[in-house]
């Protein structure tokens, strides 16, 4: 294993690289979605409520390389030229917003009705309710089993593997072809996916330290 | 003057008609108790004041302004009708002094230094400065019941609604609370109070209101009276159930 590592290092910091770009990509869009779904899907407003459910339950429901493909293939053709990365890390995007849509909309509704009605009573806005009271308090709730999701989104970007998104997988591919090693190919890439996760996962749980006690 | 006005009003959830009929005109520094059996609609009428539930149909009229308008700006009202709730709704994640200002800075508008300063003179008022840094989860209910109180004080409002604001306390916490209600009464504010307290009701307030089934059965500005010899059968009942045990 340490072999691969060394001879092919390049590739695989190349792999790294692209992996988490990504990620990074994709957690920031995938909050950014996820909470305006979320908020559609507690809204008044019942059409807005419709969409963010259907948005939900269809994104989570379909395969990540299904969606992934579907961008790679169906946009490229009617809409616009996109590369493998870009297809693949929107495809990542879009899956798992649909996941953190529903653990904020989880997170917000176990914030008692109370603390809304008590903020209401004197004259906030929903707006201002939910910045100043509710959200601050969601996020305490949300921030572990956003850890997961977050730890998920990075494992599941080697789904740019099928799409040639030169990420950490599609390198293992290539040096596994070259080196006929598999096994030792795909030892080194796991072990290069902890590199990213275990600080990750760190991160999280200091994070619930920090806040959930405060 | 009238502060709040019910004309005719009928509020139903889905078929459920929770409130019948109702008419009650409420004058400026009155201080309004009512009573009844759970389930009665008391609580639903006191959320219909300040436009926590809507109306199904009639007229609200509350400090001039029209609920059952559409087009009302509730948040308007809200700014003028404080409410202290049953179950406190502190703020959990802002200190006892944080949630007395927010209100004014954030809606009013208000210089921080100004309400700060205020926010101190309601806190020794309710007798809790010495808590004023503290989280609500720090504080026991009879504490943040009166964190509550000056918390809706802060705002000036032109009344106060108050729901079963003793009913979650401990007995021995009771009796703060409601010191501090009656001190309020005094200082001239229109309060209507949804309470089981028969001794605050009989003490502090100038009107009394029963109500069940959704429906307003006595009305009468003369609360030892109305106690003494109640003119509803199930007013008649609920008085003898409440004083024979």
């Amino acid at each position: 294993m340490l072999n691969i590592i060394t001879q092919h290092w390049d590739t695989l910091v190349s792999g790294l690289g692209y992996t988490l770009q990504s990620s990074l990509i994709a957690l920031i869009g995938s909050v950014v979605v996820g909470t305006a779904f979320a908020l559609m899907e507690i809204s008044v407003h019942r059409w807005l409520r419709v969409i963010g459910t259907a948005y939900v339950e269809i994104i989570r429901n379909v395969p990540l390389l299904v969606i992934t493909m579907g961008f790679y293939v169906i946009v490229p053709k009617y809409v616009v030229a996109v590369d493998g990365f870009t297809a693949g890390t929107i495809g990542l995007t879009i899956y798992t917003s649909a996941f953190i849509a529903e653990t904020v909309r989880a997170g917000i509704e176990s914030v008692a009705v109370g603390q809304m009605e008590g903020a209401r009573a004197v004259g906030m806005t929903y707006t201002q309710a939910m910045t100043h009271i509710v959200f601050p308090q969601a996020i305490k709730i949300v921030i572990p089993p956003l850890g997961n999701q977050f730890i998920n989104l990075v494992k599941n970007s080697s789904v740019l593997a099928f799409v040639a998104g030169f990420d950490l997988m599609y390198q293992a591919k290539i040096i596994a072809n070259l080196t006929f090693d598999t096994f030792n190919t795909y030892l080194a890439v796991g072990v290069f996916y902890l590199v990213l996760t275990m600080p990750l996962s760190y991160l999280m749980r200091y994070l619930e330290k920090k806040w959930v006690t405060a | 003057m009238s502060m709040i006005e019910f004309h005719d009003v009928e509020k139903y959830y889905g078929k459920f008609h929770a409130l019948k009929d109702i008419n009650l005109t409420i004058d400026r520094g009155e201080v309004v108790t009512v009573i009844g059996p759970s389930g009665s609609g008391k609580s639903t009428l006191l959320r219909t004041i300040n436009g926590l539930e809507h109306i199904t149909s009639g007229q609200l009229i509350v400090n001039d302004f029209n609920l059952a308008d559409k087009h009302t700006d509730m948040n308007k009202i809200r700014k003028n009708v404080g409410m202290v709730f049953q179950h406190f709704n502190l703020y959990a994640n802002k200190t006892v002094l944080a949630n007395i200002t927010l209100g004014p800075t954030l809606v009013l508008h208000r210089p921080k230094a100004e309400v700060e300063k205020e926010a101190m003179a309601l806190l020794d008022m309710v007798g809790l400065r010495d808590q004023a840094n503290k989280y609500p989860s720090a504080l026991s209910g009879g504490q943040k019941q009166r964190v509550a109180i000056a918390r809706s004080l802060a705002m000036k409002p032109r009344a106060i609604l108050f729901d079963e604001p003793t009913s979650a306390l401990d007995p021995e916490m009771i009796g703060d609370v409601l010191d501090v209600m009656q001190k309020i009464a005094k200082q001239g504010m229109t309060m209507v109070v949804v309470t089981h307290e028969m001794g605050f009701a009989q003490r502090v307030g100038d009107r009394i209101v029963f109500m069940a089934d959704g429906q307003i059965l006595e009305d009468s500005r003369d609360v030892k009276g109305f106690f003494d010899h109640p003119q509803d059968p199930r007013a008649q009942e609920f008085i003898s159930k409440i004083f024979n045990h």
